[in-house]
């Protein structure tokens, strides 16, 4: 699971008014290189939640992303551009498990896949 | 790439190995896969560089065609994870990314408007009744650009009074009609293979608030 996904998806249990970001709990990280894209980078930053990315990617071992959301002309830099791409769409939680912020409820990640799949009660 | 092309690499794919009939799980063919995703990209630009999202996708044909077309970032979301882990062997296969979700459709909470376009070969409703509706309800929230689906043709006037009156489409559109191959999976099935015509859509989502 990469960290783009995991900035889209929020804890989906019933009553649950505040589930996002779901927390990481990393058990194995992998990386895998694809081709850098700057154009889509540039259009996705707007619609990113730039605090959950950049406390995912620390939490995912790479720090490199600054904590505060970077100036525009900063967003236009090659430089920048690489790293946010790295954390977005190399990085990927292979096992693990996303909390949600709220309840405290686990969410089993196997193989890259998150299982969200709700218990009878949590619909 | 060439249309052929992409029916033939999508001809290679595993499928359901013991398809479940609660789920509605037919194959969605290579040819239909291929031509419904080769039109989204090359008529409408809705894959190429696109985040795009395949609803109940199953071994993972239309989200691998999606891929195959340059997709940026493509997410498969399905209940059943022996479908899922098809779908994972089918990515490797391909040597391609493909994000995979376990969830029901109506249950997955999204953040934002991330996804561009929804691709999707939803339960036709045969066995669960409003299966398709739920599935285009949930698309039309979700896509920002467009979403592609395949429905039943004599459910066509249906399909477009919900869209445009209670789904929130700005409008849908039969792209063209095509035949669904569905091969004898199941026991109940009386005849050998049965042909059932299907519609390709294409419905557009209201703009939205940022969220």
């Amino acid at each position: 699971m990469r960290l783009l996904t995991h900035n889209m998806l929020a804890s989906n249990i019933k009553g649950v008014t505040n589930g996002f970001p779901l927390r990481i709990e990393p058990e194995k990280i992998i990386e895998k290189p694809v081709d850098f894209n700057p154009d889509f980078l540039k259009n996705m930053f707007s619609k990113i939640d730039w605090k959950a990315l950049a406390d995912a990617s620390k939490i995912m071992g790479y720090a490199e992303l600054p904590d505060e959301v970077p100036e525009q002309t900063v967003v236009e830099s090659d430089e920048f551009l690489r790293k946010f791409h790295h954390a977005l769409l190399e990085v990927h939680l292979e096992e693990g498990a996303l909390v949600c912020p709220e309840t405290g409820r686990r969410f089993p990640v196997n193989k890259g896949i998150p299982n969200m799949l709700l218990h009878e009660d949590e619909v | 790439m060439k249309l052929k092309q992409l029916e033939s690499l999508l001809g290679n794919l595993q499928q359901f190995q013991n398809p479940k009939i609660e789920l509605e799980q037919y194959p969605t063919g290579a040819h239909i896969a291929s031509r419904m995703l080769y039109t989204a990209e090359n008529s409408y630009d809705d894959i190429s560089g696109k985040v795009v999202a395949d609803f109940g996708c199953g071994c993972g044909t239309l989200s691998l065609a999606a891929t195959l077309l340059d997709a940026e970032h493509v997410i498969g979301i399905d209940v059943d994870d022996e479908s899922l882990e098809i779908a994972s062997v089918n990515a490797d296969e391909l040597e391609v990314e493909l994000e995979l979700i376990q969830s029901e459709i109506k249950n997955l909470q999204w953040r934002g408007q991330i996804v561009d376009t929804v691709v999707m070969n939803p339960p036709f409703g045969t066995r669960k009744k409003g299966a398709d509706m739920e599935f285009l309800s949930v698309a039309l929230k979700v896509a920002s650009q467009a979403v592609y689906s395949l429905h039943k043709t004599t459910t066509r006037e249906h399909i477009k009074r919900a869209a445009l009156r209670d789904y929130n489409a700005s409008s849908a559109e039969v792209i063209c009609e095509l035949r669904y191959d569905l091969p004898k999976l199941y026991k109940f099935h009386k005849k050998k293979d049965v042909d059932i015509a299907v519609d390709l859509w294409r419905f557009v989502p209201k703009a939205k608030q940022e969220s």
